[in-house]
């Protein structure tokens, strides 16, 4: 089956999910809602789009879009070699959306990316803890509303003197 | 009375922090490790030692600026970031580049290609025991610095393309620097392969360790030689060309077992066919352009005009002011590579300002490190490096 | 005649420029390499360069037999912790070079997790510049710091008064 088929057969099957198909420079982006993703991946992997290529996030904060935070999975099908991108939506008060680990292992660590760096919330991953920054670090960086310089968390270390005494010269 | 050696050997799990700083884990990778008696039972690999905010300065730059950023992302081989940015962000845009500029990213990018498999497969060896190899192939590797230095002025941060182009053409003389150096490499894996291959410590250490069913491949995200050793005939340069590829011919290499053993033998064969690569596109290097140009506001003018006209000097000024030039459409590009460690993709939002709204990295280190945990189970503590060598984490692109 | 002997056998010096001759020309460093930088230094190390020359060839993974820390690559939140534990792990004398503009600055990577130096935390000898620096920048990088190393003073390593 072609992308195509896929997509249209999906909008069919899934009219309240799906909320918009759009597509830019010669890719496919499927717009859904936040909620109903395990639902369409599971689908879409079983029509042929069998590996999860990338996972990643978009803080909607300036750009727009339906909701705050945008997920955007990047599927490949090994045996059309077609890609398709499915953005999900879901809204600043509740970022959470289910997790896709059951279907890609890959999506372990791509999730807690992106839980690291949006605070967005996967239910049902195994182990969703930070993974780029430290334990105790507070805020999530890629938020658009996060400074680039941080909140100087890069300068809050103990200085180390070279415990002997050297002559200035 | 028993003798001591003839007693059951009792052990207690031992939990083992390897790293962050440790030579076998190339930079900053740690891994808390517990074992039983010398076999790995559970590892956690921990990472995020070098995360460097690549994706939150992306915002801040513009799309030129952004390639020097690209460049330090996996620093074994940045030519071939530059050349996925540039794609993407071309993509986006909807530049075409000229035929000359695509084959010269092709050389480039498979001299680095070379120059990545030489260093991963050379520090493999070492991590096992086997300095002689590493020297072999960073000798070579310096020669291929070299090449470098003459076509873009830099060793390693090299910031060579430019979107709609490249920074400068390749000088004159280039192809025959570039036939020597290759003559070399032919030797040189040779040389490797003699080393290597038939050696009973290189086979021991080195077989049935670590072996990725093809399955899990898929499941783990896990793209390039790796995933090709394991069987998956998945070459993103031959499945989805992009930047003229579908010109050259060359075989994909695949193996079969998944082990660290046919990792290497693919990554060998893969400097093979990179030679072969980069002889075709010396040969048939088409004559023209490498700016397209201009015009649209997104590359710079040559140097040259710069300095030496008036008009050159506000056309530079006009790309480079914060509010003229660069308005990319709305919208949004993912562009996939096969960089040599996997699927090197970037993933570009605008909002139709100078800067990207978004600039994502796909890592090919982040997906096929996530593996490691499973792969050492079972297997001894030794075998470790070994398996960390062959999956060839860069730090730079693993944690960003 | 054994005056002639003495003379063209026995060579006079002070104890202090002794030592510091032995230890510029033995100084084992540690590389702490992060980042491309990292892959700079192996160059360093590799055939063409080769640290040897200057008495350097003993890397040293382990902070406690070494006595030159080499910082090369950027050092990120998640990273100091450790680099100030290594520091502090490595016995005296010891001293520290700072390689490449990550290291030393922050570099490009003007960032909410890159360290803007690592000279703010501990002490640095030395500061390589560029990004990366070339060997023959970190070889001559190298050789100022023997010359550092070889005008040490063995008195400035009485303990510190107390606090």
């Amino acid at each position: 089956m072609t992308a195509a088929n896929i997509l249209s057969k999906i909008k069919e099957n899934f009219p309240e999910a799906v909320l918009d198909m759009t597509e830019f420079a010669g890719e496919q982006i499927l717009h859904v809602r936040g909620p109903d993703i395990l639902t369409l991946l599971t689908k879409l992997k079983a029509d042929g789009f069998n590996f999860l290529a990338d996972l990643t996030a978009i803080d909607n904060l300036t750009l727009g879009g339906y909701e705050r935070f945008a997920v955007s999975y990047h599927l490949l099908c090994h045996q059309t070699g077609e890609r398709l991108t499915v953005k999900a939506y879901i809204p600043e008060e509740k970022p959470s959306l289910p997790s896709v680990e059951s279907l890609w292992k890959t999506a372990d660590w791509q999730e807690r990316e992106v839980f690291d760096l949006y605070g967005i919330k996967f239910e049902g991953h195994p182990n969703l803890i930070r993974i780029m920054n430290p334990d105790d670090f507070e805020g999530y960086p890629l938020r658009k509303d996060y400074p680039r310089l941080g909140r100087k968390e890069r300068s809050d270390f103990p200085v180390v003197d070279r415990g002997i005494q050297k002559k200035k010269s | 009375m028993t003798r001591v050696t003839e007693l059951p050997l009792e052990t207690d799990k031992m939990v083992l922090n390897f790293g962050p700083q440790h030579p076998s884990t190339h930079g900053t990778l740690r891994i808390i490790m517990e074992l039983d008696g010398e076999t790995v039972t559970k590892a956690t690999p921990e990472i995020g030692y070098l995360h460097s905010g690549f994706e939150k300065l992306g915002e801040d730059l513009d799309f030129n600026q952004y390639i020097t950023i690209t460049d330090r992302m996996n620093y074994l081989s940045p030519l071939c970031n530059n050349v996925a940015y540039a794609l993407a962000a071309e993509k986006l845009i909807g530049i075409e580049v000229s035929k000359r500029t695509e084959y010269i990213r092709v050389l480039m990018c498979e001299l680095s290609r070379i120059a990545d498999h030489l260093l991963n497969v050379g520090m493999l060896a070492v991590d096992l025991g086997a300095l002689t190899a590493f020297l072999y192939g960073f000798k070579l590797r310096e020669d291929i610095y070299d090449l470098f230095e003459i076509a873009t002025g830099t060793r390693l941060t090299t910031s060579y393309t430019l979107v709609g182009g490249l920074m400068r053409d390749i000088p004159d003389g280039y192809d025959k620097a570039v036939l020597k150096v290759l003559d070399e490499v032919d030797k040189v894996a040779n040389d490797i392969e003699t080393l290597l291959n038939k050696n009973r410590i290189w086979q021991d250490r080195t077989k049935k360790i670590g072996i990725i069913s093809k399955e899990d491949a898929i499941s783990y995200g896990i793209t390039g030689p790796m995933a090709r050793a394991t069987g998956i005939e998945w070459d993103i340069r031959v499945n989805e060309p992009y930047s003229s590829y579908e010109d050259f011919e060359f075989d994909v290499a695949i193996a079969l077992n998944g082990d660290v053993f046919d990792r290497y033998l693919v990554r060998m064969e893969e400097i093979r066919q990179s030679i072969k690569i980069c002889r075709q596109s010396l040969e048939k290097m088409p004559s023209g352009d490498v700016i397209v140009d201009p015009g649209l506001g997104y590359s710079l003018p040559p140097k040259d005009e710069v300095y030496n006209s008036i008009e050159g000097l506000i056309y530079h000024f006009e790309v480079t002011m914060p509010n003229r030039g660069m308005t990319p459409p709305v919208g949004e590009a993912y562009v996939p590579t096969e960089s040599p460690n996997g699927e090197l993709g970037f993933y570009i939002v605008s909002d139709g300002n100078r800067t990207p709204y978004r600039v994502r990295t796909r890592p090919p280190s982040l997906m096929n490190y996530s593996i490691f945990s499973k792969l050492i189970e079972g297997h001894m503590l030794s075998d470790a490096p070994a398996i960390i060598g062959s999956i060839n984490v860069i730090a730079g692109e693993l944690d960003r | 005649m054994v005056q002639d002997d003495i003379k063209s056998n026995v060579l006079t010096t002070t104890l202090e420029s002794a030592i510091n001759w032995g230890r510029k020309n033995s100084l084992w460093p540690m590389p702490f390499g992060t980042a491309c930088c990292g892959i700079e230094f192996m160059a360093v190390l590799a055939a063409r360069t080769d640290l040897a020359r200057f008495g350097a060839e003993a890397i040293r993974f382990s902070p406690r037999q070494s006595d030159l820390l080499i910082v090369a690559g950027r050092i990120s939140i998640k990273m100091m912790p450790v680099l100030i534990r290594i520091y502090e792990q490595i016995p005296e004398p010891k001293w520290v070079m700072s390689m490449g503009a990550c290291a030393s600055t922050g570099g490009v990577f003007d960032t909410y997790s890159v360290i803007q130096g690592i000279d703010q935390f501990i002490p640095v000898d030395v500061y390589v510049p560029g990004c990366p620096p070339r060997p023959e920048g970190v070889v001559e990088g190298f050789i100022k710091l023997q010359d550092l190393v070889g005008k040490e003073k063995l008195a400035d390593y009485a303990p510190a008064p107390a606090k």
